[in-house]
This record gives structure tokens, sequence and C-alpha cells, in this order.
């Protein structure tokens, strides 16, 4: 396409070209530059105090190990289930496939509460995993379940357009050339879909550190071992401790900002490797 | 997902190819293995707390399911919800279409840098949309003591409510429309307006039928979210019964009054609004490929 051509054929680039920066402007970066400004205010010892207290500490260990070990399970029963959705015919496919995306439409307080039900020592499976040891809900497990809930369709929606898209012939190839069945997947296919398991990781991990809603029914919240960090924003908010609440929303934005930087990086390899255009 | 429909006009149809050929065959017992894990993990992981909200509602039977439904404070919450919805969508529709329209049919430096701006607000925890709201408006705020001297409330109102439902709902619609406008490209628009046509008969209709669907799947997502949304909307809300209490947050607090019943019964409001979401969305989805696969022939013939 041409660069530099200051006369468009087509009307309205200033027109919606301004409306787009004044809309995202207020209503998102102003309002998150007031996180950046607040927290200027603060000397760099007293942020450095409420960001690394030992509450806070727990909870960004909790948070990001959760994130990820739901992030890991999300990407091994992902792959499998999103392979099955494309790959396999059997009964009810289509329902399966539809359903996939009911983390995203249900509200997550009410996921919050189902989890629970389903979990607690009176719950649904909750009753036959407590005698046998397995306590889940009120304790660091249950936000790991709450975490593979809210991430599942990450890793399966990256995943299928991908597994759709993927050359047949390639297979073919490596089947003519001898491969086994699971030389052509380890080889073969597995390469190929790799950047885009990994964008789906990534995904699933980023909605997971900054999830609140699911969590906070099923988590318990005990101080020092069921505290997620954005709790930890609200009960500092609930004591009227802005400067703290804001102390640690700049934590974990910078870190959301490294992560969503990561997901594009991931996007575009992905983007190359399959060759399917952004 | 971002650009959904947009994938769908790229993949094209392989209905049960792999199957039948030799070359992309699992034996069937990693089939079936592969099937029954799949079918297991969506089972308890996905379909079981559809189900358990559907049925703890009515374990006290359906007379306290109907009086929780209709009872007041409910019903400001079902109002409130349908408020903030109302609201919010249209003004990202909006901006959806004007985003889209920039970044899809024009050139210009910082491109990419503008979409990474407009996903910003998936990648932001839902408790930091609605703190950033509090340090703007609240009685501590930026605008805080000029709000106050002039006797007008943001946070702890049903415009604050609005507010952080407008920003956790911004991308949704851009980020479909923009890959989507991307893809079809502005050859059909530029025909249109060498042909005379003005800039809005030339989006009225050309660009409109043309990502149709694309943005019926953007608002009905939006839409899920906004009436769904608890952490942006528990922060700036204030809890304030029969006020500023969304239907998630009613949700909250009738579960935290160990009111469980009636808790799963507003709930399961809200899980029908999501199954009606995901029937909607997998119609718009068949009516995209179903427009797709025409299109082709067309082209074929």
């Amino acid at each position: 396409m041409k660069k530099s051509s200051l006369h468009h054929v087509l009307p309205g680039f200033s027109l919606s070209m301004g409306y787009t920066l004044v809309y995202l402007s207020l209503i998102v970066l102003i309002p998150l530059s007031a996180v950046l400004i607040k927290t200027a205010h603060l000397t760099w010892e007293h942020f450095l105090s409420v960001v690394t207290a030992p509450r806070v500490m727990a909870s960004y260990k909790l948070s990001f190990g959760a994130s990820l070990l739901a992030g890991v399970i999300n990407s091994i029963f992902g792959f499998i289930l999103a392979w099955v959705l494309v790959r396999y015919r059997f009964p009810g496919r289509r329902i399966v496939d539809a359903l996939i995306d009911l983390p995203f439409a249900l509200p997550t307080a009410v996921a919050g509460i189902a989890l629970t039900a389903i979990y607690s020592g009176h719950g649904w499976l909750g009753q036959y995993l407590e005698p046998l040891g397995f306590k889940i809900a009120f304790a660091p497990p249950g936000i790991l379940i709450a975490l593979i809930f809210i991430g599942l369709p990450f890793v399966v929606r990256t995943l299928q357009p991908i597994l759709e898209d993927l050359e047949i012939e390639l297979e073919e190839v490596s089947a003519s050339l001898g491969a086994r069945r699971w030389q052509t997947f380890f080889y073969v296919i597995f390469p190929i879909i790799l950047p885009a398991l990994l964008t789906g990781f990534a995904l699933a991990f980023a909605r997971a550190v900054g999830e609140y809603g699911s969590v906070i029914f099923i988590a318990g919240n005990i101080p020092m071992v069921s505290e997620i960090t954005p709790l930890m924003i609200i009960s500092k908010l609930e004591q009227y401790d802005y400067e703290g609440a804001t102390a640690i929303a700049l934590v974990m934005l910078v870190f959301s900002f490294i992560l969503l930087l990561a997901i594009n990086l991931l996007q575009a390899w992905a983007a190359k490797r399959t060759g399917r255009v952004r | 997902m971002a650009g959904t429909i947009s994938a769908l006009y790229k993949s094209s149809n392989k209905e049960s190819r792999y199957e039948s050929n030799a070359a992309t065959r699992e034996p069937i017992w990693i089939k079936w293995t592969l099937v029954a894990i799949a079918l297991t993990f969506f089972a308890i992981f996905l379909l079981l707390p559809l189900v358990v909200v559907l049925v703890e509602a009515l374990s006290k039977g359906w007379s306290v399911y109907w009086e929780t439904l209709v009872d007041s404070e409910t019903l400001s919450a079902v109002w409130l919800t349908l408020t903030a919805a109302t609201i919010a969508v249209p003004l990202n529709l909006i901006f959806g279409v004007m985003a889209a329209w920039a970044i899809a049919k024009f050139d210009f430096r910082g491109k990419y840098f503008l979409i990474t701006l407009i996903d910003l607000p998936f990648s932001v925890s839902p408790v930091v949309a609605g703190l950033i709201y509090v340090l703007v408006f609240g009685a501590q705020g930026w605008f805080g003591p000029w709000l106050a001297e002039h006797d007008i409330k943001i946070i702890f109102t049903t415009t604050g409510i609005v507010l952080a439902t407008i920003f956790v709902t911004f991308p949704f619609i851009a980020r479909e429309l923009i890959p989507l406008m991307q893809a079809q490209g502005k050859e059909e628009e530029e025909a249109a307006v060498v042909l005379g046509a003005k800039g809005w008969q030339v989006f009225w209709h050309i660009t409109l039928p043309n990502v149709k669907w694309g943005l019926i799947y953007g608002v009905i997502l939006c839409n899920a979210r906004a009436m769904g949304e608890f952490g942006a909307v528990s922060v700036v809300s204030g809890h304030i019964r029969g006020l500023t209490n969304t239907l998630p947050l009613q949700v909250e607090i009738l579960y935290n009054e160990y009111q469980f019943a009636a808790a799963f019964a507003v709930a399961s409001l809200l899980a029908l609004l999501a199954l009606v979401t995901l029937g909607i969305k997998t119609w718009v989805e068949f009516q995209a490929s179903k427009t797709m696969q025409s299109v082709s022939l067309e082209h074929e013939v």
C-alpha cells in the first residue's frame, strides 16, 4: 500500500481517528495514569514497604503460583479439548464446542458461588473429597479450581483455528516418508502449534492473575494463606488506605503490561510460524 | 475472543476429513481415550458449575425462587444492570465502529501501538479498573473536591457503575471489528466513493452489511460482560442496597447473608443470560460461516 498519500479516497479519517483517541484517553488512558501519578506522591521507602509487606508478598506468591499452575493445567487439557473438537466426530461435539465459552459468558460471581457449592465440605464433590484429606474450598486448591475454570476457553479458542488451518498435506508427507503417527505429532504438528499454545497459556495466565470475582468466594481469604493480590487492593481500599491500594495496583499494572507485551510477541511469532495474518 | 468472526472467514470447512485419512488418523483407542479425557474435564470444570447453579436455585422450591426474583431489591438490581448495559454497550459500539474505520481503512504510524492500547482494559485486573475511577472521582481523588463543591457524586452511584462497566467492556466490539474490516480491505468502499457515494452511504450500504455478523458478535459478548461484571463494579458501587447493587453484587450480598437459595436464584438469572448469549453467539457463527460459504461459491462460479 502506498504511504504518504495525504489525500485519502475514503472520508472520515480525522473524525474517526479523533473520536477514537478522545474516547480512549477519557475512558482508559487518563484514569490509568491516575495510578502512576498517585503513586508518585509516595516516597520510595514507603512504596517499597507497602508492596513488600509480608501479607502482600504472600499474596503475590499465591496469585502467581496458582495462576501459573492453572495455566499449565489448562494448556494440557485445553489442548486435548481443542484437538478432540477439531479432529474427531463424536456425539455432543457441537454442544461441547458451544459451551467452551461458558466462562466468558457466565458472570464471575456466579462461577464463584457455584464452585464453592461444589467443593465446600458439604458440597456436591467436597463431601466425598474432604474425608479423603483433600480440602479444596477455603484453601489454595479452591483458588486453583476457579482459575482453571476462567482460563480454559483462552487456550481452547487460541488453538482451535490453528489446528483447523493445519495443512493436512504436511501430515501425509510425514506419514509417506515413514514417520510413525507419534513422530508426526511431535516433529511436525507440535512445533507449528507451539506458539499458539504459549499464547493461550499467557492469555489464561494474565486473566488469572487479575481475577477477583470467581476466586473470593471459594478462597476463604485467610491472611498469609489464601489471599490473592486483587483482594489486597480491596482490603486496603476498605481501610481507606488509597495510597497502599494504588501502590499494589501499580505492581499489578506493570506486570500486566509486561505480559501484554509478551503476548503480542508470541502472537507475532505464531503468525509467522503458521503463515496467518494477525 | 478477539477476531473470532474474522478467523471464521479464513478457515475452510474440513468436516471429518481427518478420520477418513490414514495419514491423519490415530488408532481408535487413542481417539476414544482423548475424547473421554476431554469430556470428563469438560463435565467437571464447565458443566457441573452450570448445573449446580440451576439445581441450587430451586433447592427451596419454586415459591422461594419466585419470591426472590420479584423481591424489590432483586428488581432494582435488574433495573440497574440493564441501565448500565444499555449505556455502556452503545457507547462502546460507537467507539468500536469509529476505531475500526480509522484503523482498518487508513494507514498511519503507530497503528499496532494504538491496537495494543485499545486492548489494555483486557489485561487490567477488574479490581484495578474500579480503583482508577475511585482515584479520579472519589472523595480523595483528582476531581473529588471540585465534585463535592458542585454536589456531584460519581463514586457509589450509578454513574460510577456505568463508567467501570464501560472500561471493562471497552475493547470487545473494536477487537471484533478491526481484524474483520482489515481482512475485507477497502476496495469496495473506494469504488463506492468514486461512483459518488457520500461517506455515510458508503458506511451504511457497504461496510455495515459486510461486518454485520462481527458487529452482532461483539455486541453480544460486550453485553454479557457488561451485565456480569463483578470486581470493577464492586469497587465503585459502595454496596448500597436497592440503590447501587447490580445483579452480580446482589448475588454476593445474598450469599454472604447465608441466603444461599436466594443467591443462587439471582445467579440463575445470570446463568440463563450466559446460556442465551452462547446460543446467539453459536447462531451468529453459523450464519457467518454460511455467508462465507455462499460468497466463496459465488467466486468459484
